[in-house]
């Protein structure tokens, strides 16, 4: 039974995914009931992920499918939460719909399940339903409001995501071929022994293996769905593919690549790579993003050059020498403050464009004396993804820099600090606009008790994180520990 | 002649490269989710190559994992000929030049 209890947070999250399907057939437009069922299934995964921690249960289960350590349980939680704000921030937008609101909140908890999956599973043909039940699930949400705009998304989204699990499976077919198995770590000892024989076909599964996976993580060169998929899609899920998905793909891409392909002679290979893709990233994203007039399309072109900065952590994790964990938890503070900080952005917006219906930067000006508190909140997550302290994405820039330059990585540095002083203008332009300009209206915008609550939680956390990082620094780094 | 693993790993490149250009060259939105089959069908052919040739620890499991690339892939279809339907309600086209509403 101790399989089954490992993947205890990831099956109640299918059950009340289950649950809320079935309910809504028995008791239809119980809009409440939806609601508190999910969170209801959030909770309980949450609680089952702190009993895990508490009875100390990690380890292996399915026969090396699937494990229960650090790294898993950090991302369960940080998924778990992540579910959470997305279902508040929801509650009043999918209001809206006349039809399948039930499926709507079940959808979010099947993906969150899929995203917990690929950062606990250790054995490819886990990982790839884990990929393929996150993907099936979010490609149907971005489509969910079946207009001109939102379908258009999910279709290319769904298009190019299929693409890339095609090019993942293809590296996967190889990493097979090589090792005769599928498990990572049986993976990882025949990958330690390779020679210059199979160096080869290694590079080449490595390279398909990060062009299927930089997909989810939307890096450059596959970020082209990026900002298409974020304008057209709900805005509570753009919020949640731009902090869940992300993460996700940053879990599996760590999982596999710093547990299978982490011997020496190729973790070099791999590191020279994500050290190109990163700045490349950093730079054609906020670059992109300083020409944008939309407020969502701009957190598309913001969220690759974030992806870019994660992908400096990635960098540094092998070029350092003997200080292996510093990239590793970098990358797991940076995606947990970046969760935060962007839920938090994304939030403000739902509520703003709940009642403005628009997207356009410019509709923002004058926001400070239409709803204070939201403009004031989406100052503090701006400022967060600027990187200006005391806030959350401060510390997370500092720590993930200090690792690359104790990886000798200093032009990457060079190239982050740079791209950080570009951004100031694109994000800091929505803030001048907000409390400079005069308002286009005198209406008062005001966020309902569950949107509010969210940005609470979001504003807290930036604050709490920035000002008190220790406990989240700590937890990041036991993470990063497994693959010490 | 005998087959050896090097002439079915040939073809599967083989497809694979076909499918790519389908899905990366073609305007209609059906035959881009061709190309991807035939993708997802030349690593089947990979996969199962492998399992025959190499000597392995766990020798079905390149089987299995076929068994769900095909499941999955069946799945993913079926979405993805819904979305092309729903995208066809609102536009009258699945020519993927004109669904273009979304671009910078």
């Amino acid at each position: 039974m101790a399989s089954i209890d490992r993947l205890g947070p990831e099956l109640i999250l299918l059950i009340f995914a289950g649950i809320i399907i079935l309910a809504d057939l028995v008791v239809p437009r119980w809009r409440s009931g939806l609601v508190a069922a999910s969170l209801l299934g959030v909770a309980g995964s949450i609680v089952w992920s702190v009993t895990l921690v508490a009875r100390d249960m990690r380890g292996g289960a399915f026969d090396g499918a699937l494990v229960v350590d650090d790294f898993s349980l950090f991302f369960s939680f940080l998924f778990a939460g992540i579910a959470a704000l997305v279902i508040l921030a929801s509650i009043e937008y999918v209001d809206r719909f006349v039809r399948h609101q039930a499926e709507y909140y079940a959808l979010i908890l099947a993906s969150t399940a899929g995203m917990m999956l690929l950062a606990a599973t250790t054995d490819l043909i886990a990982i790839f339903i884990a990929l393929e039940l996150t993907g099936v699930c979010l490609y149907i949400l971005v489509a969910f409001l079946k207009d001109v705009r939102s379908s258009e998304a999910g279709l290319k989204y769904l298009l190019l995501g299929a693409l890339s699990t095609a090019v993942t499976l293809y590296g996967m077919a190889f990493l097979f071929g090589l090792s005769g198995s599928t498990n990572l770590t049986d993976i990882a000892n025949v990958v330690a022994q390779a020679n210059d024989d199979t160096r080869a076909a290694l590079v080449m599964a490595m390279v398909l293996l990060a062009a299927g996976l930089g997909f989810k993580m939307a890096v450059v060169p596959f970020q082209m769905w990026v900002p298409d998929v974020y304008e057209g899609a709900p805005t509570p899920i753009t919020a949640y593919l731009s902090v869940g998905s992300k993460a996700a793909g940053f879990a599996v891409v760590m999982r596999i690549f710093m547990e299978a392909l982490d011997a020496r002679f190729i973790s070099g290979d791999w590191a020279n790579m994500f050290a190109g893709i990163a700045a490349v990233s950093m730079t054609v994203g906020n670059l992109i993003a300083l020409t944008q007039t939309n407020i969502k399309r701009m957190l598309g072109y913001s969220s690759i050059a974030q992806a870019g900065n994660f992908l400096v952590g990635l960098a540094a994790i092998s070029a350092a020498d003997g200080e292996l964990a510093l990239g590793a938890s970098g990358v797991l503070f940076f995606l947990a403050a970046y969760a935060f900080t962007n839920l938090g952005a994304f939030i403000a917006i739902i509520a703003i464009s709940n009642r403005t219906g628009s997207d356009e930067i410019g509709d923002y000006a004058g926001m400070s004396r239409r709803a204070p508190l939201l403009a004031l909140g989406l100052t503090l997550c701006l400022v967060s993804l600027t990187g200006i302290p005391p806030t959350a994405g401060f510390i997370a820039k500092v720590y993930i820099f200090n690792a690359a330059v104790q990886s000798d990585l200093v032009w990457l540095v060079i190239v982050g600090v740079l791209n950080s002083v570009v951004s100031v203008y694109y994000y800091l332009r929505v803030v001048l606009q907000m409390y400079l300009e005069a308002p286009v209206s005198e209406e008062r915008i005001a966020a309902g008790p569950a949107l509010g609550l969210a940005m609470a939680i979001a504003s807290a956390g930036v604050l709490f994180i920035g000002i008190l990082p220790f406990p989240l620094l700590e937890a990041a780094e036991a993470a990063a520990q497994v693959f010490g | 002649m005998e087959v050896q693993l090097g002439h079915y790993l040939t073809v599967g490149v083989l497809l694979f490269s076909i499918g790519l250009y389908l899905a990366l060259a073609k305007r209609n939105v059906v035959g881009i989710l061709m190309g991807i089959e035939l993708m997802f069908n030349a690593v089947s052919l990979t996969l199962i190559a492998f399992s025959r040739f190499v000597e392995s620890p766990q020798p079905i499991a390149g089987h299995v994992f076929v068994v769900f690339v095909i499941t999955v892939a069946a799945a993913e279809a079926a979405v993805a000929l819904a979305l092309a339907m729903v995208v066809y309600r609102n536009r009258g086209t699945i020519d993927i030049d004109q669904i273009n509403l979304l671009r910078w």
